[in-house]
């Protein structure tokens, strides 16, 4: 329970010391609230601040998520201090915040607590994406993100404000005791909308997708990691949270707009990614798509498509994580972030070549490994759902079309990387690799490996968490 | 343990051997995934001798639970229909490794993608379990890809390799979608399938679903092998891919669909079998002929036994269409047959293209001479590929017509004009054009197959090829009592759901 605030203690901590090895530090404290996030027991939710904070199975689920997630993020930002001209220290300080912030989201269960965790997250990352103000295209990520998020955020404060003036309540409990009641008030349902505007800006699903691209190709790319991961998983917890806690009958009754959504957000990601030659903007698009995904078993509205949603979550935290670390190292290099740059990296780095192949074909949804799996299980819910209603079948076509344009797109970057035509810019210098670096490529590698050769665990863990929510 | 564990499991235990090898010790890598393959084939030609033909259900078996959660086990055993398969397998992934010195450029990563591919596809012939079936092939599917994209030849080896994984990816897609269907309409909660059977006998599937998954898993499994008319990657593929892949996948995995349709689409979906045989009876007819008359025009040897290859798929699914138990039976031997001919067939290529560097037929000819003992092999493997007796293909070949004549006397009077005719047309042209004639002056220097190492996989090959034409009951006797069973399974159904008319 009192996770969130040691970080944030230990996030105050931290700017004071003006050292690059502070890191190690930081690492090693996050490590241990993160064993220690073990030895708590979520079976029985407890609650804090006047039921505004909840820790139950599914807040340590994402908890531990973001914390692996930060750690992750840190080690790639010590590995890239060089280019983080605006002071390191402070770096860290901005990526503990932003943790912060997605722990309280992971734990949300009241609209205040649902605004403040959204806000310390998004006005962190305003810092994190423009944080190398020298380069134009770094600040242009920045504002870019500045005025998407102000705007999200003001469809946030605006919907909660309708929903507060129709019920007169902000808690999720109190809310749901008052649902008869509500469904059916035209403003209460507008206020909603709103909110889930709000929200479908963080993760990043049609229509509100576009910043995506620009941003992920404009910031330092450890932030574009934790955007990618971080941030999306963020808004996905408060989203469930919200859907099926508070407004489970709402959400039941709009079964085919999520189903929708998740549809023109497959397709827009994956087509979007087909003609892309940057590889910060692919990934942008991807994961997109990958929002799409997740959106296909929201859609599902059953526990077994949240479970499936958790499972694909961690799955692509290891596969994004080890996409952005091997692009750090090789684009930061050579600054520059095109697709041919990765020609012959195979014999540059045999082991990083390696990685990204195998993070991509994670991500593309090649068994035995974390992200089939994944897969596969959000298609195993959809298709469970064929009886209830044609719409299904019809998303299924249509993610699957999404499935085999992604295996384009994957399948062309690991073909520029083992490949590819050399580009005269870049040197054939063997890329030398840091021990932390390392150490975090073989972790995001093993996490891709053992759960998909072992998904046992994780399975059990997603479905623990998502049988917080009252299914029927 | 099952030997069939060890069958499987040896390949993949070298591949992540080699992993550890360094890349300069050649002569190492390449030792390690000969023997490998070697000791995988000595464990399947054990298997199949001591397999004992007509007891019920399945042979070897090993069961270990994998994801308790959706009940996913680990579950591998034999029956007579794949028993003849996994041997060919064995054998086909042998020659492959054998054949492969040709390969100089980063040769440990060749033989950890061909090790996964043997490892992959045997897995998928022994699971019993939907799950580990899929994914055991799709492990062998992806090295195929990689393969083509590296090691490939010619100039639009980027076109075939993106056409190769894109058409293969969604063939893969729309067979899983209809594995889940199966899955969550037996309302068994296994992945397992004697359990799901077993469920099926006491609450079958709806007609109507069965109509539904049945074309899901027809055309998906369809795609993978090359039906007509979604056999457009296969020539382009194999003309692409280097000498072990294509024998490998022309050979052993392509009949992975067709593997799937006769475990799993046939005894669980007997209706939905019912409604879509003539479908496939007809369609099979665009493989034989079709197929065929291409292969006529083809002036690439590769292309040509490309086209071939497809051709011959569609007496496998003539005798899938028959529904009894002759043209079932016949269905398995032309598998098993045309695995060893196609990877026969592409191996000998494939030396052909190391000597020349070309496979234009236009530009070789009189090749006996320089070369008796590869000429002789390809000679007769041609012969075997027009359906001469002697050879396995005759033996399938001859069971499905006899099969498939009841049912569908029309299309079995085409297939036997498109295999007579237009295979005996290609096959005999290709051979004049190459062997006989004149010796163009440019290739009076090549070399023969020189020592007993080289020969010895096309004599492995040739020698089970002649085997099964010579004694086809050492595999009819295995496969007829499973036919059976199958058909059995499919005919014997509850009250109230009429019963497979008989044929």
């Amino acid at each position: 329970m009192g996770l969130g605030i040691s970080i944030l203690l230990l996030g105050l901590w931290t700017p004071e010391d003006q050292k690059r090895n502070l890191g190690y530090a930081v690492i090693l404290a996050l490590g241990m609230i993160l064993a220690g996030s073990f030895l708590l027991d979520g079976s029985r939710p407890l609650y804090a601040f006047g039921r505004m904070f909840v820790l139950d199975e599914f807040a340590l689920f994402f908890k531990r998520f973001f914390m692996v997630a930060a750690l992750i993020v840190l080690v790639l930002s010590m590995s890239s201090a060089r280019q983080l001209a605006g002071g390191i220290a402070e770096y860290y300080a901005f990526v503990l915040f932003a943790l912060a912030g997605m722990m309280f989201a992971a734990s949300v269960n009241h609209f205040a607590l649902l605004f403040v965790s959204l806000e310390l997250i998004t006005v962190t990352f305003y810092v994190l994406t423009g944080y190398r103000c020298h380069r134009v295209r770094s600040l242009e990520a920045g504002i870019k993100y500045l005025i998407m998020g102000g705007l999200s955020s003001a469809f946030l404060v605006y919907g909660m404000a309708l929903v507060y003036g129709t019920s007169g309540v902000l808690g999720f409990d109190a809310l749901r005791d008052q649902m008869a009641a509500l469904g059916s008030s035209r403003v209460f349902l507008a206020g909603l909308i709103l909110i889930l505007v709000g929200i479908a800006f963080k993760i990043a699903v049609v229509p509100f997708q576009m910043w995506t691209p620009d941003v992920y190709q404009g910031s330092p790319t450890p932030t574009a990691a934790f955007l990618a991961v971080g941030s999306k998983a963020a808004g996905f917890a408060v989203l469930l949270r919200l859907l099926f806690f508070a407004v489970p009958e709402i959400t039941l009754k709009w079964k085919l707009g999520w189903l929708a959504v998740s549809v023109l957000t497959i397709l827009y990601g994956s087509l979007g990614a087909i003609p892309q030659r940057n590889l910060s903007r692919l990934m942008g698009y991807s994961s997109i798509a990958h929002a799409g995904f997740l959106m296909l078993g929201l859609a599902t509205v059953s526990q077994a498509g949240v479970a499936a949603m958790l499972f694909y979550l961690g799955a692509y935290l290891f596969s994004v994580l080890a996409v952005f670390t091997v692009l750090s190292l090789v684009m930061e290099e050579a600054d520059v972030q095109d697709v041919d740059a990765l020609a012959a990296l195979n014999r540059r780095s045999p082991l990083l070549a390696m990685t990204l192949a195998v993070a991509m074909a994670s991500l593309a949804g090649v068994p035995l490994l974390a992200g089939f799996f994944g897969k596969f299980l959000v298609i195993k819910a959809v298709v469970s759902q064929f009886p209830a209603s044609p719409y299904y079948a019809a998303a299924m076509v249509a993610a699957g079309l999404g499935i085999l344009a992604s295996m384009y797109f994957y399948f062309g970057v690991i073909q520029a990387a083992f490949w590819g035509k050399p580009i005269p810019e870049t040197d054939n210098q063997t890329i030398a690799l840091a021990p932390p670096v390392r150490c975090a490529i073989y972790v995001c590698l093993a996490g891709m490996v053992f759960f998909g050769l072992f998904p046992g665990w994780l399975m059990h863990w997603a479905e623990q968490a998502a049988g917080i929510f009252p299914w029927r | 343990m099952s030997p069939l564990t060890y069958i499987l499991g040896i390949p993949l235990v070298a591949a992540v051997a080699l992993l550890f090898v360094p890349p300069t010790q050649r002569v190492t890598v390449r030792a390690l995934a000969v023997l490998a393959t070697f000791i995988t084939m000595v464990f399947a030609v054990k298997l199949f001798l001591q397999f004992h033909a007509g007891a019920a259900g399945f042979q070897f078996e090993q069961e270990w639970t994998w994801v308790r959660a959706l009940d996913i086990r680990y579950h591998v055993g034999v029956d007579g229909i794949n028993i003849g398969l996994i041997l060919m397998g064995a054998l086909v992934a042998f020659a492959a490794a054998c054949v492969s010195w040709d390969i100089r450029d980063r040769e440990k990563e060749f033989y950890i993608l061909l090790l996964l591919m043997t490892g992959g596809i045997l897995g998928a012939f022994a699971s019993l379990d939907l799950f580990f079936f899929y994914c055991f092939h799709e492990l062998a599917l992806v090295p195929t890809f990689i393969m083509i994209g590296v090691w490939g030849r010619g100039e639009n080896k980027n076109y075939a390799t993106f056409q190769i994984t894109l058409y293969l990816s969604l063939g893969a897609l729309v067979s899983l979608i209809g594995l889940l269907m199966l899955y969550l309409q037996a309302g068994a909660q296994s992945f397992d399938l004697v359990a799901i059977a077993a469920h099926l006998k006491q609450h079958p599937l709806p007609v109507a679903a069965q109509r539904t998954i049945f074309p899901l898993l027809l055309f998906g499994f369809g795609i993978l092998v090359s039906l007509w008319p979604f056999h457009s990657w296969a020539p382009l593929g194999y003309s692409a891919a280097p000498t072990a892949t294509a024998m490998l996948h022309a050979g052993v995995i392509k009949k992975f669909g067709l593997y799937g349709l006769i475990r799993i689409a046939l005894p669980l979906m007997p209706q939905g079998a019912q409604a879509w045989v003539s479908v496939l009876a007809w369609l099979c007819l665009g493989n034989i002929l079709y197929c065929g008359l291409v292969a006529m025009r083809q002036g690439d040897l590769n292309r040509l036994l490309g086209n071939a290859s497809v051709a011959h798929m569609g007496f496998v699914f003539l005798g899938i269409a028959s529904l009894n138990l002759i043209g079932l039976t016949g269905a398995v031997v032309v598998m098993v047959a045309h695995g060893l001919l196609a990877a026969l067939t592409f191996g000998l290529s494939g030396y052909l293209y190391q000597q020349t560097r070309t496979l234009e037929l236009g530009a070789l000819g009189g090749l006996l001479r320089p070369m008796p003992f590869f000429g002789a092999v390809l000679v007769m493997a041609m012969l075997a590929g027009c359906g001469v007796p002697g050879f396995g293909n005759f033996v399938g070949e001859t069971l499905v017509f006899f099969g498939a004549w009841k049912p569908f006397p029309l299309p079995t009077i085409l297939a036997a004009w498109g295999a007579l005719i237009i295979g005996a047309v290609f096959m005999l042209r290709a051979i004049r054009t190459m062997m006989h004639g004149p010796l163009p002056p440019t290739w009076t220097g090549l070399l023969d197959v020189k020592s007993l190492w080289r020969k010895l996989p096309f004599a492995v090959l040739l020698a089970a090829l002649l085997g099964l034409g010579c004694f086809p009951g050492l595999l009819t006797d295995k496969i007829q009592p499973s036919a059976q069973e199958i058909l059995k399974n499919a005919t014997e159904t509850a009250p109230g759901i009429p019963a497979l008319r008989s044929r």
